[in-house]
């Protein structure tokens, strides 16, 4: 019992740690280049999907569990992973395998945003 | 030799603007940045949990945790309070997928008085569209090299 409880809790503590780390690797680079938050999704997602393809990420996921899923790098690895298991099977699997892991993340924000549209207004931002 | 000047003005006003310019803090913004980004991470591997318990597993598991973290994401930028969040965390809020969420719900609401469709649904697509564009080409390259491989 204790066993599991500290597993957890170490399971956490990593999740926190890398992926605490992966949105500190970017507030350096904004801080030192004046990169867009738009460009740092785009290049962040790139990484996920370059380390996926040469065998990076997946250990990246195994240790540190949401913390390597959750920022836009897993969205990468997502699309990646989708696109390798996808080459087994075939061509059409290879070509459509990456969208087709990535559908359930688009559909909700595509769904989800349409509703926050339809019950919200736009506020004047305080700055 | 005109170039040569021009770009001798520009950098010396580089520079004047440099010295204007308030310090940045560098390192609040990074603790903050690590904190809520890790946070974050954590309130998502609590779904992970979650539905693990409640007896999913795999892809579905995956899945269904990035969906429920893009509701969160979407629901806050509704709220205005993942706009608050943002100007506090910088990367930390923007990385995680609710930044994702933020960076397709922001826009909708913004421009929903411009029209539905040329408004709200075009410009859904201004940040998550390069996003899709290129996660979908490299997506199928690295399928095509895995394929011939």
């Amino acid at each position: 019992m204790e066993a599991e409880i500290l597993s957890i809790f170490l399971a956490y503590l990593k999740a926190f740690a890398v992926g605490g780390g992966i949105c500190l690797i970017a507030q350096i680079i904004i801080n030192y280049t004046d990169l867009t938050a738009g460009k740092i999704l785009v290049y962040f997602m790139l990484a996920g999907v370059v380390l996926t393809s040469i065998g990076l990420y997946q250990p990246l996921v195994e240790f540190a569990g949401a913390g390597a899923t959750v920022p836009i790098s897993g969205f990468g690895y997502l699309l990646a992973n989708g696109a390798m298991k996808g080459a087994e099977k075939g061509l059409f699997y290879a070509v459509t395998g990456a969208l087709t892991a990535a559908s359930a993340g688009v559909t909700a924000a595509v769904v989800f945003a349409f509703l926050m549209a339809l019950i919200f207004k736009s506020r004047t931002k305080r700055n | 030799m005109t170039g040569r000047t021009r770009e001798n003005y520009n950098r010396n006003y580089l520079e004047y603007v440099k010295t204007q310019d308030p310090p940045t803090k560098h390192f609040k913004n990074c603790l903050a940045a690590f904190g809520v980004g890790g946070f974050i991470c954590c309130i998502g591997q609590f779904i992970r949990y979650m539905l693990g318990y409640a007896g999913l597993s795999g892809d579905e598991l995956a899945g269904s945790t990035s969906v429920i973290l893009i509701f969160i994401g979407c629901l806050l930028t509704g709220l205005g309070v993942y706009d608050r969040i943002g100007r506090y965390a910088g990367a930390g809020s923007i990385v995680p997928i609710t930044g994702f969420a933020n960076s397709v719900t922001s826009p909708a609401i913004e421009f929903k008085t411009e029209g539905w469709i040329y408004g709200m649904a075009a410009k859904m697509f201004t940040v998550a569209g390069a996003i899709i564009v290129f996660g979908v080409f490299s997506g199928v390259i690295v399928g095509l090299v895995y394929l011939f491989l």
